[in-house]
């Protein structure tokens, strides 16, 4: 019995650990490729080789233990006396440490990759500053007064969010045009301010807040306004943490939009800024490679951080992809 | 007179909830409610230089006489009919085994498979574009293990969609392994142990117990992975743009070039109201599947 059960847990574990691997590994990649010597010699050829070609695909970024190797040589040669020797293995260690950074060096020299950068940032943080405000505000409403219209409203928005989002592609456009908002960075900012999943979340979690505390606000005096901010939004924080999450995410990876407003590379967000990047460079892996740590590396550091309102937020419902 | 005299007071009193909902319906009705429906009024228009002049059914009847459109509809049903379920169990099982862990593996599991999902798609396809290269890429090499001979996925017209399909099976489902985890917790442990007391083993306690009382849950993330897959785009622009020839044209991709690179609004807004349509009916017909199944 107690060998059948740790034979069980093995398997389990083997098996979870494997898909892991698999699931993991394509983000792996684009951090070694990123980070792959551009070519290398090979030890029993001594050919140069370029980091593509080498066979067996190298599992690691090869300037690790080349750098270590050639400052292990350089200690040895100091031991021994050997100036000029030791000077050589540390130039080889600066070149090492020059060629694995290359691709992000030819990015932030050649491409505008800092300015996308700094665009999806501010575009994510107004757009989420201002889901924020606007959805607590409609979601406190809309659970906790009582007006006419409130329920026909409530389920307009939610009916809209059954409607995929390419049928309103084409009409957004035009309006988008009609506005003179083509090619700016509002063509983003207005569109995304509408989501409404933040609505919908917001009211289910002000619903399970107490009335009473709302209305002992309002006995001393205090105006919808202030009662808002002193007491709703404190009370709100947790919900609005997830929302926070959820958005800055939706907005910072969205790409079919940008693609069909953003003319300009100085306006580019990362995706479209990536796009661009692979259809001028379709072979050159390092550097798509790099652009694309760049564009992983804020989310996944987002995600690390704030992994409990990611699961609360999907655990809640109704959130979309 | 009375009744909307009351009415006008009630809302006059309540004038502080409008004020709060009011920023957000206006962002609502301007970019959500005003484009859905005129949508649905440029499908049945025809846009040139000269403006727009009403043609009728006629968009429509072009995209179903269309071949093109006939093909990306199929492209994507095939995506969506092998990806979808495939996806769903996956996250069944993975969560099966992932639940009874403690505590650390769990939130260690949990954590590596949902992480690829918070990266853009962007990314994963551009990695995946270089693993699936003909020379280089991680893929030939991995099956070249077994024996298989080199491919070149993206490009040969009879594997390029498998080798979306393959991609979209391997991007781990985080979401419903999360929403899984979180369902198995708040099913009752008595249920369980009546069960054995009642000598039922523990795949049986598995298969009547714990995946009859997931339903909703399944439910729920098959309709999103349904509209999700039905929305197939991102793959496709970065990693074969819909070719070789029309081999892995979807929908979406369909409707984006048609409506910006060729500029035929309407005809893309009808492609788009049948896709909607179609997206529809799905999602009417698996709720009934479900729910009649669980009614008997």
């Amino acid at each position: 019995m107690k060998l059948r059960r740790t034979s069980s847990k093995l398997i389990t574990y083997t098996v979870l650990v494997v898909w892991a691997i698999i699931s993991l590994l394509p983000l792996y990649w684009v951090f070694t490729t990123a980070l792959q010597l551009s070519e290398y010699q090979d030890e029993t050829t001594g050919q140069v080789i370029s980091y593509v070609d080498s066979e067996p695909p190298k599992l690691y970024p090869m300037g690790i233990p080349k750098y270590f190797e050639e400052w292990g040589l350089a200690r040895d040669a100091e031991s021994a006396g050997d100036i000029v020797q030791a000077e050589h293995h540390r130039e080889r260690m600066s070149a090492i440490v020059a060629d694995t950074f290359s691709g992000f060096k030819t990015l932030f020299a050649g491409t505008n990759i800092w300015r996308w950068f700094f665009n999806s940032a501010y575009i994510a943080i107004v757009v989420t500053i201002g889901i924020l405000l606007l959805d607590t505000m409609a979601g406190y409403v809309l659970a906790k007064k009582n007006f006419p219209g409130r329920n026909f409203i409530f389920w307009s928005i939610i009916a809209t969010m059954m409607i995929p989002g390419q049928i309103t592609l084409v009409p957004l456009f035009m309006m988008v045009g009609e506005l003179k908002l083509m090619n700016t960075h509002w063509a983003l900012i207005l569109p995304d301010l509408s989501m409404v999943f933040g609505v919908f979340l917001m009211r289910q979690y002000m619903l399970s807040v107490p009335t009473e505390l709302l209305e002992a606000a309002r006995i001393d005096g205090a105006s919808e306004w202030k009662t808002f901010w002193k007491i709703v939004v404190p009370l709100a924080k947790p919900a609005m943490a997830t929302l926070g999450i959820f958005t800055f995410m939706n907005v910072w990876n969205s790409f079919l939009w940008p693609i069909i407003v953003l003319d300009d590379a100085s306006l580019y967000t990362l995706p479209v800024g990536l796009k661009t990047l692979q259809d001028q460079n379709l072979a050159i892996f390092k550097l798509l490679m790099s652009g694309a740590a760049i564009a992983a590396i804020p989310m996944i550091v987002v995600f690390i951080a704030f992994q409990r309102y990611f699961i609360k937020g999907l655990t809640m419902g109704g959130v979309k992809e | 007179m009375k009744a909307s005299n009351g009415l006008l007071k009630e809302m006059w009193k309540q004038r502080a909830a409008y004020l709060f909902l009011l920023p957000k319906l206006i962002l609502f009705i301007l970019f959500i409610v005003i484009p859905v429906f005129w949508a649905f009024l440029i499908a049945f228009q025809e846009y040139g230089y000269s403006g727009s002049k009403w043609v009728g059914f006629d968009n429509f009847i072009k995209t179903f006489e269309s071949e093109t459109y006939r093909v990306a509809l199929l492209n994507t049903l095939k995506y969506t009919v092998i990806t979808v379920p495939l996806n769903i169990i996956l996250a069944l099982g993975l969560s099966t085994l992932i639940y009874p862990l403690g505590r650390m593996s769990q939130s260690f599991f949990r954590g590596a498979f949902y992480l690829p999902t918070v990266t853009s798609m962007v990314i994963i396809a551009m990695v995946w574009r270089w693993v699936y290269n003909y020379r280089f890429g991680l893929f030939n090499y991995f099956l070249d293990f077994f024996g298989i001979p080199p491919q070149d996925w993206l490009n040969q017209s009879d594997t390029a969609l498998w080798a979306l399909i393959i991609m979209s099976v391997l991007i781990p489902p985080g979401v419903g392994i999360i929403m899984y985890l979180a369902a198995m917790g708040s099913i009752p442990e008595s249920l369980y142990e009546s069960a054995k007391i009642d000598g039922a083993n523990s795949f049986q306690r598995w298969w009547r117990i714990t995946v009859p009382l997931l339903k909703p849950t399944t439910l729920y993330l098959t309709m999103l992975s349904l509209i999700g897959s039905f929305q197939v785009f991102i793959q496709v622009i970065l990693m074969t743009g819909g070719g070789p020839g029309d081999a892995t044209e979807t929908v979406v991709h369909l409707i984006y070039k048609t409506a910006f690179r060729d500029l035929e609004f309407g005809l893309a807004s009808a492609q788009a109201v049948v896709l909607f349509i179609i997206t529809l009916i799905f999602g009417v017909v698996q709720y009934r599947i479900m729910y009649r199944k669980g009614e008997e």
